[in-house]
């Protein structure tokens, strides 16, 4: 059984699919049409809604997209719609307002999700600057307004004073809610044949696996969604992770970053952002703030798409992760782990318990860049990341991994041995560009050809150089905002 | 009938109110009329009305493959799905199976054989869209397969037209061009663009019980929805009504396609009596519906030492797709903007309209005249890379003449030609050629990010080319209580049309806008509709609007002449109330007395425009009532390893005559501006080579996002110039014209990317300019480098400068 709040009134689902959507839901189950179907895979926003869950005693609320959450993510959380906001007497939200005095509605079938995304921004960042209106805002497409009036309304939006709502006038009596709703144990919904079960703890977690090896893991579900969404092959058992507490902690120890495999993106971005700045900086980039409230950078890891943005970076960076089966615990390379397309070493009823990342060494540089079409919301064409030791001006250490290049994730190893023990000077690195002709033999596809990503590999390697060779050129389109 | 509790007002009181003025007349910044409720999710899309206890959803399954002949459909296994009640192909449509909106060639469902991927075949009417899915696609349906025609070059290869080619001529081109001092030749590619509208097609349909349908559907054709459903039903026009309150997007993709889901659903309303409903996945939706025509484009230019033309052959090829559709306008509008704002000299325009195995290629804001345009844009480029000018010299010295060449290759002289005064104004306030100066200093001492800048010129013709489509109608009711209804001919998408419609009638009444109800877009209000398309949306239906308000209006004044013994002269409306000499009335007062005296206070309004023709067998004629003008000056920085850019700034000056509501005007201009900026910089079709689409959902097609908005954006509008011609209050139609500013991105793209051989050379860039093309085009301009020995490439250069240090983390 399910139990969350639609807003301010309880729900309980039981006897209801667990491939249901949260957007379906609301459509067809609550006849709630103000949250609008786009695209149905996550990528245009339309319709946003805001999850609220307690976390220290308040409320944290985050964006997502309801077209790919299931329904067992509302579990012990607010669901908060665009019919929401409007006061019972008549006045605007102060969100509402902002888009209507500063024309940021023309159609107005992306709105909803406009409000949304910003309702959840003026809750979480008042005084957002452009940077994070952007970050807030880069999951929500709008074909009609070229976004100018919908920046200065999020701008206005900001620059109000601290917004008193509803919402803030009801937390203390939205928080003693969720309180009462059950958290600990098992929960089950099952319905049309299908069940997801939703342990708390991880050895629980483990003991469903094993009994159910065919079940399929959910974590945010931003790609497994799809599966039900875009390719209509339902899911039958499910079991999601994200009340497994244990596997949601970032700890730091003197060696090493651990994070648990079900840790949002958006809750790992300042770890990562605090050692590895790039890092942060591919997270910004990473799908849309939507998706990063929900994905996490186990599944990121697990689906093992040879697209997917983060295990390059992690590999670049000599990352591991812990696997467990049932009871036993093992510790792999993320190296050895991606063994095909989509294929990994992970045997049945295994799943990854958390990612071990080195700390940074004094002399340790990393750098990763993402190419995509478009900057922001766009799987990456070519990934490459660079983690490089330098003493003396020798290189003493170089892990080089690309995301885009092969069937999976994988290291340069033809261009690293190349560098390895060299100087840095260019000649090594132009004969390291070369060698990465023997690393890869890339594909071409509708996000860009092979040559395309043949020649940007090598030239990902020479910013690199360039970048730390001479610190005062410029060298990132991002960097401009 | 009265109004009971109404507050009288004194004559003091009276006299005050009318020396003050309404608030929401024409020019004002009215809000859109649906802001409120959109905002709220309140507003209603077709996919959100109620459902009807009995009602059908429809899913189409569509071919997988581009051509073939079907030679099995076997629909038993639809059956087997609890909740189907019924399965169709082709054989099952009751009435007329062709919905080609002007030409045949569209069958409502694949008739014996599929000429494109994503062809709707069978279709299949169940309790949910799941079940009518899973149920379609149990469906047996066997091909053989035929050689399918994928690309543009191969079908105008093998002359593969869907209609027949057309051909413009002023002067012997050819004697000109064996004259000119100069002969460049050349071609480009221009890509597609998918509308994107965020609302799918959809279409919910409510059976009568005189056998006729009540069609709620998302289209920007009411009429044409109207005719195709009696058609495909088989009854005559007076049983259909269609119903459209607002559309999630349109942009061109919801004038013809929009017909196909309605009439699958009124076939399965028809066969089966009950309502049915129907949206577009995403995905089916890319794939099924047409986009806008990538075009292949070649000329061969002839110019003096200034860069002037002289003379011009250029042959534009659509690519139509499969069926006519609207391609032959398309093509023709391509065609007549084979000029931009330049003056041509002697020259021949062709245009093909190439047949190709994909979906029907159909109309997109622009409707071809942006493909035409960009051809001599890049024959701008091309000409002062050739010259070694600075393209908007090339660009200025070719503008239309005021008093002479000033007469265009179809023979329409350009009237009101103020090109000049708006480029040199935008270019002092853009601040062009002190930017151009600063970015020279940047790209010398930036090795791997460079800039680029240009200026770029818009003329745009204004009126359908199909002339008897350039009229409008509308209806008025005035209610007793004084407040109205409105409705006219033309569809709201989102560009705000109804509330300037309700301006212009707020206007001619002097009441405000909150007295004025527009109603959906009814066929059963407004009979025999034209689209709302061809930016034409204000310009029709608010003259048509303003007519039937006028009509009233004079009955008013007719009665208060006799009524009150007044001269016309006598009778004044302002800010919500009547002066009847001395007299001072209410507005709603005035209405009460005047239907106690029995005036008719409702009537229709009709407008035609007036002036234009023209001739497809001399190729002559006016076919434009007015142009519209603008620039847009973008300043783009690239990452020449990568190919990644940025916008940095981009200014507008835009001319929309008198504007009759300035912020949603803007809001075309950057809405239009942004889209335009996305055809021709991310938005990449690409399929398959069987013919699929691949990028056909939102995760591999990438339409602007947010932070894709230049970082400084300055749109203004062209002031104190109303229209000279006798548009709606002197305004100019802004829809499609602004969307064409964006070819000043492209071309400072290029420009940026010609930075990296010092603008000796003009590296070519198709389009859509994605960061791999601007990357080759960065690869283009050094292989001209290393070809003319002049430098080793610049940034290795630097490089191998560079002394060696160690960096710490």
């Amino acid at each position: 059984m399910i139990k969350f709040l639609l807003n301010q009134k309880m729900c309980q689902v039981s006897d209801l699919s667990p491939n249901t959507t949260v957007l379906n839901f609301l459509r067809q189950q609550e006849a709630k049409k103000g949250t609008k179907e786009g695209c149905a895979s996550g990528d245009c926003g339309a319709c946003t809604v805001v999850l609220g869950d307690v976390v220290d005693g308040r409320i944290r609320y985050t964006s997502v997209n309801a077209c790919i959450t299931f329904i067992s993510a509302l579990h012990g959380k607010q669901l908060i719609t665009v019919e929401d906001l409007k006061s019972k007497d008549g006045t605007l939200h102060q969100v509402q307002q902002a888009l209507v005095d500063y024309n940021g509605t023309q159609c107005g079938y992306c709105t909803p999700g406009f409000v949304m995304s910003m309702f959840a921004l003026s809750k979480n960042t008042p005084s957002a600057d452009k940077q994070a209106i952007f970050e807030a805002l880069a999951g929500n497409l709008c074909r009609c307004t070229g976004y100018r009036s919908i920046i200065d309304s999020a701008m206005a939006l900001v620059e109000q004073d601290h917004i008193v709502d509803a919402f803030e006038r009801l937390e203390t009596e939205t928080v003693a809610k969720l309180n009462t709703i059950e958290r600990s144990g098992t929960q089950i919904l099952s319905g049309n044949g299908q069940t997801a079960y939703s342990p708390d703890n991880v050895a629980d977690l483990a003991a469903l696996l094993v009994k159910h090896p065919d079940a399929r893991i959910v974590a945010g579900g931003t790609d497994l969604a799809l599966e039900v969404t875009q390719f209509h092959r339902p899911i039958n058992t499910l079991i999601a992770v994200g009340n497994v507490a244990e596997m949601k902690n970032i700890t730091v120890t003197d060696r090493h970053i651990e994070i648990g495999a079900a840790t949002s993106l958006t809750d790992s971005y300042s770890t990562l952002a605090q050692y590895f700045p790039d890092f942060g900086e591919l997270l910004h980039r990473f799908a849309s703030l939507q998706v990063r409230n929900q994905g996490t950078i186990g599944g990121n890891i697990g689906n093992a798409s040879p697209i997917g943005d983060t295990p390059p970076a992690l590999m670049a960076l000599n990352a591991q992760v812990e696997l467990r089966c049932g009871d036993a615990v093992r510790v792999m390379d993320l190296d050895d782990y991606f063994v095909g397309y989509k294929v990994t070493a992970q045997q049945a009823a295994e799943f990854i318990t958390k990612i071990i990342i080195p700390l940074p060494t004094a002399e340790q540089i990393f750098r990763t860049y993402k190419l995509s079409k478009r900057l922001d919301d766009d799987i990456s064409a070519v990934l490459g990341a660079f983690n490089i030791t330098l003493k003396d001006n020798v290189v003493t250490d170089i892990r080089i991994a690309f995301g885009g290049m092969s069937a999976t994730p994988m290291r340069a190893q033809h261009a690293e041995k190349i560098l390895l023990g060299a100087t840095w000077e260019y000649h090594n690195v132009a004969a390291a560009m070369q060698a990465l002709a023997k690393d890869f033999s890339p594909l071409s596809d509708f996000r860009a050809s092979k040559e395309y990503r043949s020649l940007t590999a090598k030239n990902l390697l020479k910013k690199f150089y360039l970048e730390l060779q001479n610190t005062t050129i410029e060298t990132r389109v991002t960097s401009y905002v | 009938m009265s109004n009971h509790n109404k507050v009288q007002l004194s004559q003091q009181q009276l006299l005050a109110q009318a020396n003050g003025s309404i608030k929401t007349g024409v020019g004002k910044n009215v809000k859109h009329d649906s802001a409120g409720i959109q905002v709220t999710g309140e507003a209603v899309y077709v996919d959100d009305r109620l459902e009807y206890p009995n009602q059908l959803h429809v899913y189409v399954r569509m071919s997988d493959v581009a051509h073939a002949n079907i030679i099995k459909i076997d629909l038993t296994p639809c059956y087997e799905f609890d909740g189907v009640e019924l399965a169709i192909q082709a054989k099952d449509v009751p009435g007329e199976l062709d919905i080609g909106a002007i030409l045949p060639g569209d069958p409502l469902l694949a008739d014996g054989k599929v000429e494109y991927l994503g062809q709707a075949v069978i279709a299949v009417a169940a309790s949910s869209m799941e079940i009518a899915r899973q149920a379609a696609q149990a469906a047996i349906i066997e091909y053989e397969e035929l050689p399918a025609i994928l690309c543009v070059e191969e079908a105008l290869a093998k002359k593969s037209f869907v209609t027949e080619s057309h051909q413009q001529k002023r002067g012997n081109s050819a004697a000109a061009l064996s004259a000119a001092k100069h002969i460049l030749e050349g071609s480009i590619h221009i890509g597609g663009q998918e509308h994107f509208y965020l609302e799918t097609q959809a279409a919910s349909v409510m059976p009568t019980e005189d056998g006729g349908m009540i069609v709620y559907a998302s289209t920007q054709n009411p009429t044409e929805v109207q005719k195709l459903v009696a058609e495909v039903i088989g009854v005559p026009m007076h049983k259909v009504v269609i119903d459209m309150r607002r559309m999630g997007g349109g942009f061109g993709g919801k004038e013809t396609q929009a017909a196909g889901p309605a009439c699958l659903c009124a076939v399965f309303a028809k066969l089966t009596g009950r309502p049915t409903k129907i949206r577009l996945p995403r995905v089916e939706d890319m794939m099924m519906t047409g986009k806008r025509h990538p075009f292949f484009n070649q000329y061969k230019v002839g110019f003096n030492d200034d860069g002037q033309i002289n003379g011009i052959d250029i042959i534009v090829a659509s690519n139509c797709g499969y069926s006519p559709d609207l391609s032959s306008s398309i093509t023709d509008r391509a065609m007549f903007h084979s000029d931009n704002a330049y003056y041509l000299g002697d020259a021949t325009i062709t245009g093909h309209r190439c047949k190709t195995n994909t979906a029907s290629n159909t109309a997109f804001r622009g409707f071809g005249g942006p493909q035409g345009m960009m051809t001599i844009e890049h024959i701008m480029d091309e000409i002062a890379g050739k010259l070694g000018k600075d393209p908007l010299d090339v660009r200025k010295v070719n503008f239309y003449g005021i008093e002479d060449r000033n007469v265009t290759h179809y023979y329409q002289k350009v009237e009101d030609n103020f090109i000049h005064d708006l480029v040199a104004d935008l270019e002092v306030s853009s601040e062009y050629a002190q930017r151009r100066k600063s970015i020279d200093e940047y790209n010398k001492t930036s090795p791997i990010l460079k800039k680029g800048i240009s200026l770029t010129p818009v003329k745009f013709g204004i009126s359908f080319t199909a002339t008897f489509l350039n009229q409008a109608g509308a209806l008025l009711h005035v209610y007793t209580d004084g407040s109205m209804q409105l409705s006219h001919g033309g569809t709201e998408m989102g560009q705000g049309l109804n509330t300037k419609v309700a301006q212009i009638v707020a206007q001619e009444f002097q009441v405000d806008i909150e007295n004025i109800q527009i109603t959906s877009a009814n066929t059963g209000k407004v009979p025999n509709t034209s689209p709302t398309a061809a930016s034409s949306g204000t310009d029709l239906n608010g003259k048509a609007a303003q007519n039937a308000a006028r009509t009233i209006k004079q009955r008013l004044i007719d009665f208060c002449v006799a009524h009150f013994s007044v001269t016309d002269e006598e009778v004044t409306f302002s800010n919500n109330t009547v002066t009847i000499r001395e007299q001072i009335m209410t507005f709603s007062d005035l209405i009460q007395l005047a239907y106690f005296n029995q005036i008719s206070l409702s009537s229709t309004g009709f407008y035609k425009t007036p002036k234009i023709y023209y001739d497809h067998a001399t190729a002559k004629g006016r076919p434009f009532y007015y142009f519209a003008y603008g620039a847009s000056c973008s300043e783009v920085l690239i990452d020449t390893l990568t190919g990644e850019y940025k916008t940095l700034r981009v200014d507008i000056l835009h001319d929309v005559g008198a504007s009759l509501n300035p912020d949603i005007d803007i809001g075309q201009i950057e809405g239009g501006f942004i889209q335009g900026m996305g055809w021709l910089t991310t938005e990449e079709l690409v399929w398959n080579d069987k013919g699929k689409l691949a990028t056909n959902g939102p995760m591999g097609y990438k339409i602007p996002a947010i932070a894709d908005t230049p970082i400084d954006f300055r749109t203004h509008l062209v002031e104190n110039r109303s229209n000279p011609e006798q548009t709606v209050y002197n305004s100019k139609a802004v829809g499609e014209p602004p969307f064409m500013l964006s070819m000043s991105v492209w071309s400072a793209l290029r420009d940026a990317a010609a930075s990296v051989a010092d603008h000796q050379y003009m590296p070519h860039l198709d389009t859509p300019a994605t960061p791999e093309r601007v990357l080759w085009a960065v690869q283009d301009a050094e292989d001209y480098l290393y070809a003319h020995n002049q430098a080793d490439k610049v940034k290795d250069a630097l490089v191998s400068e560079s002394k060696v240090t160690t960096v710490t983390a």
